[in-house]
């Protein structure tokens, strides 16, 4: 090599070594940085932490008992559901606006099925999963293979999952004393575990398995590699031998499968079946996974994350109520985390060595 | 390279129009076992369409792709890797915010043995590293400290560098280098450079794409001239100069 190499190339041996640079010295802030950036769910952890001592300074032993901290975790167990789906979709730089409607439409098709036409209830279950599995497909083989945006497919998706749910149940709810009469498996997710002052529902135990489950396939397994692969630069995993189309529509059928599993929650939780109900987990779903540090451009951010922005607004909405604030304070404080937690963000995307 | 040997990857007639744009025109292409080839030729002349043709990443709209002298006719990148032909693409195909290791593995990754790989598709994070390590270092890139920091954090020349070093590592039969020294200052380019010529000694062939003539006429041993399309001539960089070899890929002169 060296032989041939080229003549006036030859000095480069004398050359310096050193690399251009301005200041190797890393202030703090640079250390900061790059900190965040390799354990992206460490903000909002701090954040929770600091939220939940705080308000405990506040309130005491009203705010800091078991019984309360349960209370949060039951009333974020939905959007943890929702959420998870959520993040699953926004890794792969997409966006899911029709979470809330597919876990609507699958409670309800649980609902139907078991009290309109009187099928076991655990067949109806597994009818309501399918349906949630299948919208989910819908999404995602317009996303992956006709390449419409995730945006418009999912706010189509919205309107015709909703509109579906409310011809199909004709408006009707569904009584929570006929469900625990006749198919109380529709309210297993709502059954309560009780230890000390502490209570958990079903529902949020298994929220909390789902969310830690999906933690190590993301983290240790080719499958959610490629999804993060995919999130970041789809043309690149492609080329470098990821099999995007299929991924993306594993993706997309997963989520609906989630959706469809919060929507059984959803029975547990306010015991009937309603179309009319959780008309907000969108907008929940989208605001715990951005708290949670997880980047609306794709291909970074952990679940534990959106995990922890859930119960940021969780510990946020509580200890606000405790205090007896006017609830509109919560939704100006999160207006306020949601953006600082973007700016920041931008920030850690800027990383450099 | 003389007669009786077979070309090892073989492009016939490709075609590939994009629209109204004829990116290939029935072009021709034949790489021999054991050398370096060269393919030069003006922006937009079609060389960058020609490789993904024969790798994998398009797949042409006439034309015959023969691997070993068999016909082949891969569908996706993941198809002509199988098949041991490693691209280095223009614009490298890295994951930014995924680390070297990770980036190395993409699409073939180790899983665990036993029932954590099994059962749980548990990845082995520890062997995958290790092997990303061994590689860099076979390839003289030690300097990259942490195999598990991310690609982004890394410089244009390291960037190349790990892609090189992927293509390197796995690349059974045929290595593809589209333009790897193009962002490159003159430094990292000799590292390229040297990278090249091990991986030649270990007896793979590869296809260097380049618009840098004192590069390409150090280390090929025949250069492909590139021109609207299709394959204009194949010249031995000892029998011609650099400025005959620009005056044909710019239309200037014609190959007698
Ligand atoms: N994906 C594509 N879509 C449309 N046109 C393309 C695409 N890829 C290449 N082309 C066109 O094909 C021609 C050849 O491009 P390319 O193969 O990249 O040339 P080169 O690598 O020699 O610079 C150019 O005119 C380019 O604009
Ligand atoms: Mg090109």
């Amino acid at each position: 090599m060296s032989k041939s190499q080229q003549d006036f190339e030859s000095v480069l041996s004398d050359s310096a070594t050193d690399v251009a640079s301005f200041s190797q010295k890393k202030t703090l802030l640079d250390k900061i940085q790059s900190l965040l950036h390799a354990n992206p769910a460490l903000v909002p952890l701090i954040v929770l932490m600091l939220s939940l001592l705080v308000f405990g300074l506040i309130l005491g032993e009203k705010f800091f008992s078991p019984f309360s901290l349960t209370l949060i975790l039951q009333q974020v167990a939905i959007v943890g559901f929702v959420g998870a789906a959520q993040t699953l979709i926004i890794i792969t730089a997409g966006i899911d606006l029709s979470v809330g409607a597919i876990m609507v439409l699958s409670s309800v098709v649980m609902g139907q099925f078991t009290f309109r036409y009187g099928l076991p209830v655990e067949f109806a279950i597994l009818c309501g999963l399918g349906v949630g599995a299948i919208c989910g497909f819908i999404n995602g083989f317009l996303v992956a293979v006709v390449k419409l945006p995730p945006f418009i497919v999912t706010l189509g998706m919205w309107q015709i999952v909703l509109a579906s749910n409310f011809l199909y149940s004709a408006n009707e709810t569904i009584r929570s004393q006929d469900i625990a009469e006749k198919a109380a498996a529709l309210h297993f997710f709502g059954e309560k575990v009780k230890i000390g002052g502490a209570v958990f529902t079903y529902g949020v135990i298994f929220m909390v398995v789902l969310v830690l489950v999906l933690n190590y396939i993301l983290n240790h397994t080719a499958w959610g590699r490629h999804v993060y692969a995919i999130g970041d630069d789809s043309d690149a995993a492609e080329l470098s031998g990821v099999q995007v189309k299929k991924t993306l529509i594993s993706v997309y059928v997963i989520a609906g499968l989630i959706c469809a599993l919060a929507g059984w929650v959803l029975i547990g939780r306010i015991g009937s079946v309603s179309p009319t109900a959780g008309q907000f987990a969108n907008i929940e779903s989208i605001t715990a996974v951005v708290i949670g540090g997880i980047s609306l451009f794709g291909g970074r951010g952990s679940i534990m994350g959106m995990l922890f922005g859930a119960l940021i607004v969780g510990v946020f909405s509580l200890g606000l109520r405790l205090i007896g604030t006017d609830p509109q304070w919560t939704y100006m404080l999160i207006g306020i985390l949601i953006i600082s937690a973007v700016a920041i963000d931008q920030w850690i995307r800027r990383v450099s060595a | 390279m003389n007669n009786n040997i077979e070309p090892i990857l073989t492009g016939r007639g490709l075609v590939k129009r994009y629209g109204r744009v004829t990116a290939l025109d029935h072009a021709d292409f034949d790489l021999y076992p054991g050398e370096i080839l060269a393919v030069i030729g003006d922006n937009g002349a079609g060389k960058s369409s020609m490789i993904k043709a024969v790798s994998g990443a398009t797949i042409p709209d006439e034309g015959e792709v023969m691997l070993e002298g068999k016909p082949v006719h891969f569908t996706s990148p993941i198809d002509a890797r199988e098949a041991g032909i490693e691209t280095v693409y223009q614009n490298l195909a890295l994951s930014p915010a995924l680390s070297i290791a990770d980036n190395m593995f993409m699409g073939r990754e180790v899983r665990k043995k036993g029932f954590l790989g099994k059962y749980m598709r548990m990845l082995d994070r520890p062997k995958m590293e290790q092997i990303a390590r061994d590689k860099l270092s076979e390839l003289g890139l030690l300097t990259i400290q942490n195999i598990n920091q991310t690609v982004e954090t890394l410089s244009g020349g390291q960037r190349q560098g790990v892609a090189v070093a992927r293509a390197a590592a796995f690349g059974s039969k045929v290595i593809i280098l589209d333009e790897p020294t193009a962002a490159l200052g003159v430094k990292e380019s000799r590292k390229v450079l040297e990278l090249i010529s091990d991986v030649r000694s270990r007896g793979i062939p590869i296809v260097l794409i380049s618009h840098n003539m004192p590069h390409v006429f150090e280390v090929a041993d025949r250069i492909h001239i590139h021109r609207l399309g299709k394959r204009l001539c194949v010249i031995n960089p000892k029998d011609y100069s650099m400025s005959d070899a620009v005056a044909f890929m710019t239309g200037a002169k014609e190959p007698t």
